[in-house]
């Protein structure tokens, strides 16, 4: 479905300039501090010249309102505390009016049904304080779309005010889970970030879990158990074809693509011994990169490809390891009391985020490549398995509580939060939820 | 769109019905001629004694006998001192019904990563394998299988649950 959309979605992004004034010193979020004050934004309704576009034109400035918000650096005002009537708005901001209601910035815009039968929406992001357009865009679409025509907004706000990359416009994939945990339905589900178009990918016959998307978005890898063989498996959103991934003696687990998405890196087991492999999916050529005794698991490349992260039980308890992508030139990276586990690198290369267990709370927490700087970022009985949002800046992992004997508790939940620490967020699913990934920015 | 499953669902499940055949039991009369009165109908024999419990050879068999899991201690795959009466059982229990095979399923506490676990509850899995291998079981007749943190046998946060989610399960084929 993802392809389907991305065929049909024409965004034509054109700029729009108001006034050519020389940028001034630069309204800005620093997101890189720890805790700061949300700016203060205003968002306004987007102007329609008929009831269907005014419908419109709210439902999308709603969707970049709460994107924004969820975020933790905006803090989008109260509509009602507005001064400038919307048809006044139309013709040009009065600054003054948004300065007295302690706006930074300011969001306008339009929401047109264009004969060919495309939403047109416009808009423009304004400084408050220095009178000027900081950004203006126009985009076209199916009206379908209008939700993914939203947060591409809210990307482009966050990209002007932050100077990063946005992620609103990504998908999330998991396991959805459901029922006592001794009989609990794990299945596979897709949904957007900010948890609309929620839909289940697998029917929940068979144990299913860490799934993986590919960087184009066009598959997603995963663990499943079908029929007692556990394998790790590939799926094509586009046409909903799975299949096993390739022809292993063992239990095959623990999948993740490669940055250039040609290889699927993962674990094999065999003579309960697990071993880090890769296959390219193109010639289905297979390469081993560990041989150890002990548990090796968990890969992930880092984002030019040339090494690997990894856990392994090696050195007699569960730690974090980095290799070459060929397997050689292994080292330690973690050093600190506990065990450590499911490291994945930033897509932006500077941190390594894991699981850590230690004194029966476990933790999600950050690290240089070079084992520096290491924070944990929350705790609790159980939270595991990160993802990295496409920006580098944001995680996305799993909370569980603890459960009596009568089943009671038990609860997994998505949350996100910032990698200062900041902004800790449930990411609202129908059921319970665990092993997020976050996809790359939809092209 | 709806998804479409490819999935080959190879699990066949094998109800293995008990196929006790009673004797029948038929009263015959022995006419005299002497009486005239009909004799009382003799009460029907009695049927054989059934063997009391489980069909041999099947899993509430193996568990009635031996239990049919075996428990590890946190993040371990050594087999215990204390699980080798029970994996001995195993051995003979195989020894006496040539024609059964065994799954074994390991199984790890939910205080560890999903995918160290999946490979834990191989080790496990394996571990319970080699040993009954060294009691001379032929490896034809045995598998094994990880479910990880899975498929907890019982509910619950508690030490006492831990110690029994971690463990190996014998399922018979």
């Amino acid at each position: 479905m993802t392809r389907s959309i991305l065929r049909t979605l024409f965004l034509a992004v054109v700029g729009i300039s108001w006034t050519a004034l020389p940028a001034r010193a630069d309204l800005r979020v620093d997101i890189t501090e720890g805790f700061r004050a949300p700016m203060p934004i205003a968002i306004t309704d987007f102007a329609g010249d008929n009831p269907q576009e005014v419908q419109m034109g709210k439902d999308v400035t709603g969707v970049i309102a709460a994107d924004l918000e969820r975020s933790g650096l905006f803090k989008p005002i109260d509509q009602r505390a507005f001064i400038q009537n919307a048809a006044s708005l139309r013709v040009m901001p009065n600054f003054p009016d948004w300065r007295v209601i302690n706006a930074n910035a300011l969001v306008t815009g339009t929401a047109q049904m264009q004969g060919d039968g495309q939403l047109r929406v416009e808009f423009r992001l304004w400084d408050v304080f220095a009178g000027q357009q900081l950004v203006g865009l126009a985009y076209s679409t199916a009206p379908m779309h209008w939700r993914r025509l939203a947060h591409k907004i809210s990307d482009a706000i966050y990209k002007r005010l932050t100077g990063e990359d946005g992620y609103f416009d990504t998908r999330v994939v998991y396991i959805s889970e459901q029922g006592p945990s001794t009989r609990r339905t794990k299945r596979l589900a897709i949904m957007d970030q900010d948890g609309a178009n929620h839909r289940f990918l697998t029917d929940g016959r068979h144990l299913t879990l860490t799934p993986r998307f590919s960087p184009t978005l066009q598959e997603i890898t995963y663990f499943a158990i079908v029929g007692d063989r556990p394998r790790v498996y590939l799926l094509s959103i586009d046409t909903g074809k799975q299949e096993v991934l390739g022809d292993f003696p063992g239990m095959t687990f623990a999948p993740r693509f490669s940055p250039d998405g040609q290889k699927i890196i993962m674990s094999m087991a065999q003579d309960g011994n697990s071993e880090i492999y890769t296959m390219d999916l193109r010639t289905r050529k297979v390469t081993r990169l560990t041989n150890d005794l002990a548990i090796d698991t968990s890969p992930s490349y880092s984002p030019d490809g040339n090494q690997v992260v990894f856990n392994s039980d090696r050195g007699g308890s569960q730690q974090l390891y980095i290799m070459n992508a060929d397997g050689s030139g292994v080292r330690r990276l973690s050093n600190g009391p506990g065990r450590y586990a499911t490291p994945v690198w930033s897509p932006r290369g500077d941190y390594i985020a894991f699981t850590k267990m230690h004194q029966g709370q476990f933790y999600i927490g950050i690290m240089r490549p070079d084992g520096s700087d290491e924070r944990m970022l929350t705790s609790a009985f159980l939270v595991e398995g990160p993802t990295w949002a496409p920006n580098g800046r944001v995680l996305m992992y799993y909370r569980q509580t603890p459960q009596d004997k009568q089943g009671r508790g038990g609860v997994a939940r998505l949350y996100s939060i910032d990698i200062t620490g900041h902004n800790e967020r449930e990411v609202v699913t129908p059921m319970d939820g665990s092993d997020p990934a976050w996809s790359p920015l939809i092209p | 769109m709806r998804f479409k499953t490819v999935l080959i669902a190879c699990a066949a499940v094998v109800m293995l019905t008990a196929c006790e055949s009673s004797p029948e039991t038929k009263a015959t009369v022995a006419g005299s001629g002497q009486s005239t009165a009909a004799p009382p109908a003799p009460a029907p024999a009695p049927p054989p004694p059934m063997p009391a419990g489980p069909r041999p050879g099947s899993q509430e068999d193996l568990a009635k006998q031996y239990g049919d899991r075996v428990f590890f201690d946190y993040d371990k795959s050594d087999v215990r001192t204390d699980a080798a009466g029970t994996l001995d059982g195993w051995a003979a229990w195989l020894a006496k019904y040539p024609n059964v095979t065994l799954t074994i399923e390991g199984n790890c506490d939910e205080r560890g990563t999903r995918e160290y676990n999946l490979a834990l509850g191989e080790r496990r899995a394996n571990a319970v394998k080699n040993y009954l291998l060294a009691r001379g079981v032929n490896p034809n007749r045995l598998t094994t299988i990880s479910y990880g943190k899975d498929k907890p046998w019982v509910q619950g946060s508690t030490e006492e649950a831990y110690a029994k989610n971690r463990n190996g399960f014998a399922r018979v084929n």
